[in-house]
């Protein structure tokens, strides 16, 4: 076999074989079992909420959760604004990069905020080592947001009727003391010895073979990218991201970099089914993600190893694949891989520019973004992947002739009504935004000098960026000039609602559900863990995408890929 | 179910043509308002309308009028499909629902002066009453009935007994008794005295009687949404929402495309996508639900109950009646050794002569003696007690008693005559079989049992199979002691049962199974079962039943068939399975639709879009008309469905899933394909 092919079946193999067993410890984790750590963390826990005052055994109820939570991502929100806008003063700035502007900073701020990072800078330039290290302190905590709400999730499932769901602190701590720092040591160690870079010192230069000095950016890289895809983050420290050699040495790094972003997501399913003792519900939800992340990797795989005609019609080798904006040390097929797994995960690293992938890789690529929900973002996928069920339960549970139920809970219209809210803002979100882009563009021929291509490729960058800030995602379509008060502020206001709501939403729906009345399953009770609900939820997720968003793809890389022909 | 079908065809010409007439009246805006998904294409409507007068002042850029005018006309139709399916909906179940009224045409009723009822009977047995019309009698007024005489108004007997001829409603001709004091004391307006004279007070207001209730919620004056209707109206709504995103965003995603979208486009795409299909045939599936009901006699107070009948969990059945055929019947005899079989089976007969209740005629018949052989002197009949719980003989010297175990076992010990050994024996082996051990005494000395058994409905067995797979546990609510109790209830293949069964038994059993999350339903007539009735989440109240009962329970069965409560089961979940498939078929259409639209729009800018065409419909003019077409006539097409409703089958949630899934999932992909095609093919010949 193809040994790029056997490369990229390893990755998904020792993901799977790490995701499982990690799963089940998550699930103790959250259950507040004995787990290995105890006897490091317990002592380290208890001291942080012996400073804060946080009474971590007190119960909260969906709201109180909510509450806690959108109070703690304010404050970082805030400091976020603060670090960014000042850091050409503050220390480890050694380089001395300037201040953000406003705009920027309130994008980018609330970009690492919501586990999306956009990043409408470089790293090299744009951030002092402060910067950096506070934007991964954010990636610790976004994803420990996500996974603390997941969590909720769990309680909210597994009780018989309460409104008593656990205390959101304890969970948000323990992901990171447990989960996020623990294994982000672990792979730092691993790159360190891979030789990316780890210090505090200035940017350093070489005399490249042509005789140009050459000035190379450096700093803690190496603590940086193990939360960047454990995190599900995906914020490049350099501007190129995991493309970069420094970010990105060499193969293996690229494969630990891939394992390290599918296990969490992976691990959260499992986690799910462990925790409420329904592991072929996890089955089925694992099994319907994978058919649908395979629907979308395999034929980009093959059309970036296939290469691009217009090229071979130039009479150019296209050989090694559409190696335009590839990296030769992956190859055409691991990077092809590599753009869905980035987008499928709300990850948004790149080591490859997805702007150069085939039109219907990049129509992959939005999708894998518009659907946000195979595997998808730390806690937050399964979360997504919930509303999905929800709305399958109805309307399979109509199709079998009772009231739909869920675990034992009735699902009725004000479930209903949550669920559809949250399916409808992500359509919303992107297709107003592109569509306010479009208007600014063709009113003001100024705008047009956002777009690096004209045409359908142009429309794809727009559609590209919102998508990308609404599946808090933030991988770019690069090319399109988006550090600017338009493209910040937007974005900006994306990611906010695109983040919180769609984590309040599905809270919401499972802490009424939690104080509902259970009901015993019996044999006309529609079972969730099997193949046939699983093809429910399936059908329900590509219709609702596909009905939301054919007519934007078909202007975008659809259009494009039938010009190409 | 068929049995009393009155209204035989789907479309009978009367009722097609008020449902044409009431699908313009149900055009007013305030109408359409309650349905957001009709609403819509409403207000769509009224825009392509402003277009063409816009197109017939001159204006360029909208495409020719003919092309407008032809849109505007297919979206005004497609209003008008939506609003007769409401209609014919409605006009079948006030059919349904006056053939009933009918029943109850202005008949005299003689009034009993009010206080005329201290009167009690005067000597000559007449008592004094005015004759007035049916319509003026009142509630709390008494009235009389003889041989003969049509009951003028549904009543409650207060004193009397007679036979009636209930054929009106029920279509049974076979008459019933009904009686004062019991559980079958009301007697329903229509129906007709066969014998005897009754006293009968009327129970409801003139207009409130529970059939101008259902056809009230029938017309839609007091028709609620139901929970799940609720539930499904916002998901549609959604859907709706999504497609005015769509739809709008598509303005400048147009003009960055440099592709002039006519506004007839936009409307057509927007129609097209939106759940129309579920959306006109909503409410009308709802209303034939309890159409289905109605036809199934059986009166639903609310739309509400019929679909919580379909979420039923567990069923609580009485025992006699619906599980048994009524009575119990002799089927052995036991002569205690000693004691001859010929000298026994005489002794039985003989206490059984005056025994007219169906076991004691059972016996008589089982011993096959004629009666006239027997010259009794002075026969003196001992009638069954309470206190005695035997019943007898006494003639010359000669005590014959025959009664349950323990009855005749104290009467024989009290002179001292122990119960034989064997005789225990016999009457523990009939218990445990499912029978009622009679044990007969002569002078106090034992000589003999009579086994008495049920006999189990024929193909109650399989009902109640059916059931079992639907997820539905059954219970049987009987009098007899556990173990015979037990015995019939492995019979017949019922999950549960209560034995020994007192009134509140019942109801604790309800609470019992709600508390722990079911959904029950019981059927019941008595003033007792009242509570547990109101109790149950489904309660179908017998029409014979005492007007408590009635009031109680939330559906009525004119028939009072015990086992109709499974046909109101199998009614709630078609209720929701049409729904769900219609919608799951609407919005699995709109695949095909995108692929006639889509590439309708853009085509003529950017020609590479034509590899989306895949239908290859000749013209986008065409392609957009074809797929409003079909839009619009799918909707009375799938009438007759949303009338009769999609069958449901018991193989379990999970296969019914795939079926359906399959069939209106699949289905709703594929036949839009075909059916756009089609039409295109016939379009095409003009545009």
């Amino acid at each position: 076999m193809n040994s790029e092919i056997s490369g990229i079946l390893f990755m998904f193999a020792a993901s799977l074989a790490i995701g499982i067993p990690l799963g089940k410890y998550i699930a103790r984790v959250y259950a507040g079992e004995k787990t290995l750590l105890d006897p490091v963390m317990n002592p380290v826990e208890k001291l942080f909420f012996r400073i804060s005052g946080i009474n971590a055994g007190k119960e909260m109820n969906w709201k109180q959760h909510m509450v806690a939570m959108l109070m703690i991502n304010m404050i970082w929100f805030l400091l976020g604004m603060f670090v960014l806008m000042n850091q050409s003063w503050l220390p480890l700035n050694p380089d001395g990069n300037p201040n953000m502007s406003s705009d920027l900073a309130f994008n980018t701020s609330i970009s690492f905020v919501v586990n999306c990072n956009l990043q409408h800078y470089s790293g090299e330039t744009g951030l002092s080592y402060l910067g950096q290290l506070f934007l991964m302190f954010l990636q610790f905590v976004s994803a420990a947001t996500g996974m603390a709400a997941a969590a909720i999730l769990f309680v909210a499932l597994k009780e018989k009727t309460t409104t008593q769901l656990g205390n959101f602190y304890n969970f948000f701590l323990k992901s990171i003391t447990r989960v996020l720092l623990p294994l982000s040591m672990i792979i730092a160690v691993i790159f360190l010895l891979n030789g990316m870079p780890m210090g505090f010192e200035a940017k350093d230069s070489f005399t490249s073979l042509q005789g140009d000095t050459v000035q190379v950016s450096r700093g803690p890289v190496a603590a940086f990218v193990p939360i960047k895809h454990l995190g599900t983050n995906g914020g490049g420290f350099f501007g190129a991201n995991s493309a970069h050699p420094l970010e990105n040495p060499n193969y293996f790094t690229n494969i630990v970099e891939m394992i390290a972003q599918l296990i969490i997501p992976f691990a959260m399913i499992f986690a799910f089914g462990f925790y409420l003792r329904k592991r072929k519900l996890s089955r089925m939800i694992f099994a319907v993600m994978t058919i649908g992340f395979l629907l979308l990797a395999i034929p980009n795989i093959i059309m970036e190893v296939k290469g691009n005609p217009a090229i071979a019609a130039m009479g150019i080798d296209n050989s090694l694949g559409a190696m335009e904006g590839k990296e030769v040390r992956f190859g055409a097929a691991a990077s092809g891989f590599w753009s869905i797994v980035t987008t499928v995960i709300s990850t948004g690293s790149v080591n490859a520019m997805h702007d150069s992938t085939m039109p219907l890789s990049g129509m992959n690529e939005l999708l894998a973004m518009m659907i946000n929900a195979f595997y998808g973002g730390c806690g937050v996928g399964l979360l997504n992947f919930f509303i999905f069920i929800i709305l399958a339960v109805f309307i399979s549970g109509l199709m079998v002739g009772r009231t739909p139920e869920f675990m034992g809970k009735k699902v009725e219209a004000r479930e209903i009504k949550i669920a559809m809210i949250i399916a409808l803002l992500h359509p919303l979100l992107i297709l107003a935004g592109t569509a306010l882009s479009s208007y600014l563009v063709v009113n003001n021929p100024a705008n047009a000098a956002w777009l690096n291509n004209p045409g359908h490729h142009g429309f794809s960058e727009m559609l590209y960026e919102y998508t990308s800030s609404a599946a808090n995602n933030g991988s770019g379509f690069e090319g399109l000039g988006d550090n600017n008060l338009w493209w910040n502020i937007s974005t900006g206001f994306v990611l906010i609602l695109s983040r919180f709501l769609p984590i309040i939403g599905p809270v919401a729906i499972a802490g009424l559900l939690a104080q509902k009345k259970y009901i015993p399953a019996s044999a006309g009770t529609l079972k969730t863990d099997t193949s046939t609900f699983g093809i429910m939820i399936f059908a329900v997720i590509v219709l609702i995408t596909a009905l939301a968003f054919f007519p934007a793809l078909a202007l975008g890389p659809i259009a494009e890929y039938f010009n190409l022909r | 179910m068929s049995k009393h079908t009155r209204v035989a065809k789907l479309f009978e010409p009367a009722m097609v043509r008020e449902a044409l007439r009431e699908s313009f009246i149900k055009l007013a805006p305030a109408k359409m308002f309650r349905n957001p998904v009709m609403f819509t294409v409403w207000v769509g409507t009224l825009v392509m309308a402003g277009v063409c007068i816009w197109v017939m002042t001159g204006e360029k850029g909208q495409g020719d009028l003919t092309y407008n005018l032809i849109v505007t006309a297919i979206l005004f139709i497609t209003l008008l499909f939506a609003n007769f399916a409401e209609a014919i909906a409605e006009a079948r179940g006030k059919a349904q629902a006056n053939s009933l009224r009918k029943t109850r045409e202005e008949t005299p009723a003689r009034k009993l002066r009010i206080d005329d009822e201290k009167l009690k009977m005067e000597e000559d047995n007449h008592y004094q009453f005015s004759i007035i019309n049916s319509s003026l009698l009142k509630k709390g007024d008494i009235f009389l009935c003889e041989a003969g005489d049509i009951i003028p108004s549904d009543g409650e007997i207060i004193e009397g007994l007679a036979t009636i001829d209930e054929s009106a409603i029920t279509g049974e001709s076979a008459p019933v008794i009904r009686e004062a004091g019991g559980d079958k004391s009301s007697v329903t307006g229509g129906t007709k005295v066969l014998s005897d004279q009754i006293k009968v007070k009327v129970t409801t207001e003139p207009g409130e009687s529970f059939l101008d209730k259902m056809i009230a919620l029938v017309e839609g004056a007091s028709r609620q949404k139901t929970p799940n209707e609720i539930a499904l109206t916002i998901l549609l709504a959604g859907f709706t929402l999504v497609f005015i995103i769509v739809t709008v965003t598509l303005k400048p995603f147009g003009d960055f495309a440099q592709t002039p979208i006519t506004i007839a486009a936009f409307i057509s795409l927007f129609v097209c996508l939106i759940p129309t299909t579920i959306g006109g045939l909503l409410s009308a599936i709802g209303i034939a639900g309890m159409d289905r009901a109605l036809r199934a006699n059986v009166i639903t107070k609310s739309g509400k109950a019929v679909e919580t009948a379909g979420d039923i969990d567990v069923l609580l059945l009485d025992k006699t009646g619906t599980i048994t055929i009524g009575n119990r019947k002799a089927t052995n005899f036991y002569p205690t050794p000693g004691v001859e079989e010929d000298h026994f089976i005489k002794s039985v007969v003989l206490s059984s002569m005056a025994d007219d209740t169906p076991e004691g005629k059972s016996i008589i018949e089982l011993g096959g003696i004629d009666l006239k052989n027997f010259k009794l002197n002075n026969p003196r009949f001992i009638k069954f007690t309470a206190e005695t719980r035997s019943s007898g003989i006494d003639v010359d010297d000669l005590r014959i008693r025959k009664g349950a175990a323990d009855a005749i076992k104290n009467l024989c010990e009290k002179k001292g005559n122990p119960m034989p050994d064997e005789t225990n024996e016999i009457v523990k082996h009939i218990s445990s079989n499912g029978g009622t051990p009679l044990v007969v005494a002569e002078n106090e000395k034992v000589i003999g049992v009579i086994e008495l058994q049920d006999i189990i409905k024929p193909g109650i067995r399989e009902r109640f199979e059916r059931l079992h797979k639907m997820g539905i546990k059954t219970v049987m609510v009987t009098g007899d002691n556990p173990l015979t109790a037990k015995y019939i209830a492995e019979k017949a293949g019922v999950d549960d049962f209560i034995a020994e069964a007192k009134p509140e038994d019942k109801m604790n059993y309800i609470r019992k199974e709600q508390a722990e999350g079911r959904l029950v339903a019981m059927m019941g007539d008595g003033t007792n079962d009242a509570p547990a009735l109101a109790q149950a989440d489904v309660g179908v109240a017998m029409n014979s039943g005492t007007q408590a009962a009635k009031e109680a329970g939330n559906m009525v069965d004119l028939d009072n068939d015990p086992t109709k409560l499974i046909e109101v089961v199998e009614i709630g979940k078609q209720l929701l399975m049409t729904r769900g498939t219609l919608t799951t078929f609407s919005i699995a259409n709109d695949v095909a639709k995108y692929f006639a639209i889509v590439p309708a729009l853009f085509v003529a800018s950017i020609p590479a879009l034509q590899g989306l065409n895949i239908m290859q419909l000749h013209s986008p003019e065409s392609a957009m008309l074809s797929a409003v077409i079909f839009n619009a006539i799918i909707i009375p097409l799938l009438i007759p469905l949303a009338l009769k409703g999609v069958a449901y089958k018991p193989i379990g949630a999970s296969a019914l899933l795939r079926r359906n899934l399959f069939i209106y999932g699949l289905g709703g992909i594929v036949i839009p394909f075909i059916g756009i095609k089609l039409i295109d093919l016939f379009v095409s010949l003009f545009f």
